[in-house]
């Protein structure tokens, strides 16, 4: 059996054999890296923060395609987050084909996977929390900023306790949230009393009549002689961007005055670090950080953003961590005089093929799975094209599943929800049930088929389109906008609500959508209870099942004006 | 925010429970009903009207604390606080805090009427808001000076994001 290794130097002679520079540089780059590559980082100060977000249930190593479309409005238009492929390869001065090229960007997407491997995978990334904790085991924190316990068919299956078991074996100090509440107010109840061997943190959280505390705000911790106060925030808009009937006692909300009390609280009680550990998204933390005063650190989540360096917001500083277990994000802090005098960061790629799996880890994961292994790995059909879902308009993978809705509901127009978390699969590679589930395990999957007037859509579209394009980003939920199957339109981001979408088309006519007419409408993840349908993930995996190997072609039936 | 919790250990609910009383007491309190029988809504030139005939001119922007949310979680129940920071003595203090919405069938919210008894000027209660619009707040000093502030509240149908 060939190693990782092998497969690289054999890589390195094709390229040689066919003479390409670029292939060539390539293979030497992969067979470089090393597991001392990834960790290597000269220590500084006393306290040594380790973020991972976002993890969306990936116990193992995957795909994970970066954005090749990710726009920003107003005062952050062409400031990181909103910046990719090569024009993140020029900001921040990284080599084409290099693996940092390979793990931020979209950039040869499928060559360099091909070189570079997957990446992430629980095991691999206990490997290098455990390397860093040894290294500085009085000075660490090991934090998550939250969707970490849905995203997979384990997952979906335990109710997140596969989640949970995990990241207590990773020692985790502490995490917020936001589709954990996905599995109900009374569930999330259960794992915190009994499950979860680390504090919840959603100080933003308050009882939806009486307007008090539900979470604990704050946790105060002690690393190399230094008072660090971890306030957690959980994601704003909750019940809006997921079913409110599932924590319908529970207000959410920015709260920046509430955000300002916790860290003024946190000072009094001796706090010489605050660190807001956050599910807001990028945008909203860039703006909350320059409302709130005292934050040091703000690890940012939700929006999948990973950038190489921090942002720096007056004193605050913004670490993005990426998704799925894809990166480990390492900020050392010195800290004189109560006060933080200098830091170091590192964004390091979990590459999974250069990294020794932790074996107590590893068996963690082998016991998780052991129940589902066969219907997990269960091979549906394979795929021609890329399948990813990034992108703020489509993504491959969704272009599948409003394929599988058009044709298993015989809709005219699908719709499939703007979500930012699923795996990338490459072209030829097998889908199994694990894959479907990587794009579609939630606790709301009903497809429904319904009657929409054309008037009706277009709400819609514009909803949708105000949620990811307002100018304030106080207003913005954080998700890319909702897929659409069967129907075209153009999209000004620029211009007001209402008045953004136009040239709504009937893809099968031709004909412009009629405001007064119904259409038969298919789609997934309404937020209304009682919606009723089979379950998303058995509508695809049926589709892929049925063709056998299916294709996506490229979609052109946006039009973009940006 | 507004004295959500844990502030100088008085609660949510022992706040609510004393506005009530102190409502009884010194505020005269009245709440329009936010639905009526038309079905068009109200426009930004309505909310004009209803505020010159208040004032007889339109006030300029104010120093308005108004909490809420930017994206409401349930339109059928918003809540709203709006506080002004002003002395309340006999000589000036904040006579009346008027809350309109400029996308509701019926643009008046609600009035609060204030006393220098009061202490502060901040009034919390809930709203009705029919779809995404701007929710303006009208203060008027004893003397006559009036300010004004507005805040955009985002009603969605909900979803897809994250």
């Amino acid at each position: 059996m060939f190693t990782r290794r092998d497969l690289m130097r054999t890589a390195a002679a094709t390229a040689i054999l066919l003479g390409s520079p670029a292939g060539l540089r390539r293979a030497a780059a992969a067979q470089a890296l090393t597991q001392d590559d990834l960790l290597r980082f000269d220590p500084l100060g006393q306290v040594t923060l380790l973020h991972v977000t976002d993890v969306h249930a990936q116990l193992m190593p995957i795909y994970f395609r970066e954005p090749s479309i990710n726009l920003g409005v107003g005062a952050v238009e062409g400031k990181p987050p909103h910046v990719t492929g090569t024009d993140f390869l020029t900001m921040f001065d990284i080599p084409r084909d290099s693996p940092e090229c390979h793990a931020l960007t979209n950039v040869d997407f499928v060559d360099l996977a091909r070189t570079y491997g997957k990446v992430g995978g629980l095991d691999r990334l206990a490997t290098l929390v455990n390397a860093i904790r040894a290294e500085r085991p009085d000075n660490t924190l090991f934090l998550d900023g939250g969707d970490t316990w849905q995203g997979s068919y384990t997952s979906l299956q335990t109710n997140g306790a596969d989640m949970v078991r995990a990241f207590n074996a990773l020692k985790t100090d502490a995490m917020t949230a936001h589709w954990e509440f996905t599995y109900g107010q009374d569930r999330v109840q259960e794992i915190i009393d009994g499950e979860l061997n680390f504090p919840f943190l959603c100080g933003n959280v308050i009882d939806a009549m009486w307007e008090e505390a539900v979470f604990e705000s704050t946790q105060m911790f002690e690393r190399g002689g230094v008072q660090v106060a971890v306030i957690g925030q959980a994601f704003p808009y909750t019940p809006i961007a997921n079913p409110r009937y599932l924590m319908p006692d529970w207000s959410f909300g920015i709260r920046p005055e509430l955000v300002q009390e916790h860290v003024d609280n946190a000072r009094a009680n001796g706090a010489e670090v605050v660190v807001l550990l956050s599910h807001n998204g990028f945008d909203v933390d860039r703006k909350l950080a320059s409302l709130v005063d005292g934050i040091d650190v703000i690890l940012t989540g939700h929006t999948h953003d990973a950038l190489p360096r921090e942002v720096k917001v007056g004193k605050t500083l913004l670490i993005a961590s990426g998704s799925h277990g894809k990166f480990l994000s390492r900020l050392d802090l010195e800290v004189k005089g109560g006060a933080v005098t200098d830091y170091r960061y590192r964004l390091i790629p979990v590459f999974s093929d250069v990294i020794t799996p932790d074996p107590d880890m590893a068996q963690v994961i082998a016991d998780i799975r052991a129940p589902y292994e066969a219907e997990c790995t269960r091979v549906l059909g394979q795929t021609d094209d890329l399948l990813y879902r990034r992108g703020n308009f489509n993504g491959s993978f969704d272009d599948l599943i409003c394929q599988a809705l058009l044709e298993e509901r015989d809709a005219e127009i699908a719709l499939s929800p703007g979500f930012r978390w699923g795996a990338t699969l490459l072209p030829g590679q097998d889908i199994t049930v694990d894959d479907v589930h990587s794009m579609t395990s939630i606790t709301y999957p009903n497809a429904y088929r319904m009657a929409m007037d054309g008037a009706t859509l277009k709400t819609v579209l514009e909803d949708v389109a105000d949620n990811i394009f307002n100018e304030d980003p106080f207003y913005q939920q954080g998700g890319d906008m909702v897929r659409v199957g069967g129907m075209g339109y153009a999209i000004d981001i620029r211009k007001p609500m209402g008045d953004r979408i136009s040239d709504m088309t009937l893809l099968s006519t031709g004909e412009p959508i009629d405001p007064a007419r119904n259409y038969v409408v298919a789609g997934w993840a309404s937020v209304n209870e009682g919606t009723e349908g089979p379950p998303i993930y058995d509508v695809v995996s049926r589709y892929i099942e049925k063709h056998g190997t299916v294709s996506v072609p490229e979609n052109t039936t946006i039009k973009i004006k940006a | 925010m507004l004295d959500t919790q844990e502030t100088g250990g008085t609660s949510r609910r022992r706040v609510l429970f004393s506005l009530g009383g102190a409502a009884a007491v010194a505020t005269g309190l009245t709440v329009v009903p936010g639905l009526g029988p038309r079905l068009a809504h109200a426009t930004e030139a309505e909310v004009t009207d209803v505020i010159t005939e208040m004032l007889g001119e339109m006030p300029a922007e104010g120093a308005i604390s108004i909490d809420l949310p930017e994206i409401a979680e349930n339109g059928n129940t918003v809540p709203l606080s709006v506080e002004i920071d002003a002395p309340m003595t006999a000589d000036s203090y904040v006579q009346d805090i008027m809350v309109l919405a400029d996308g509701n069938p019926s643009p008046r919210v609600a009035q609060f009427h204030f006393t220098p008894m009061n202490g502060k000027a901040s009034a919390s209660t809930r709203m009705r808001l029919v779809q995404t619009q701007n929710v303006v707040v009208v203060a008027r000093m004893s003397d006559g000076q009036a300010m004004m502030a507005s805040k955009q509240v985002k009603v969605t149908i909900g979803g897809c994001g994250g």
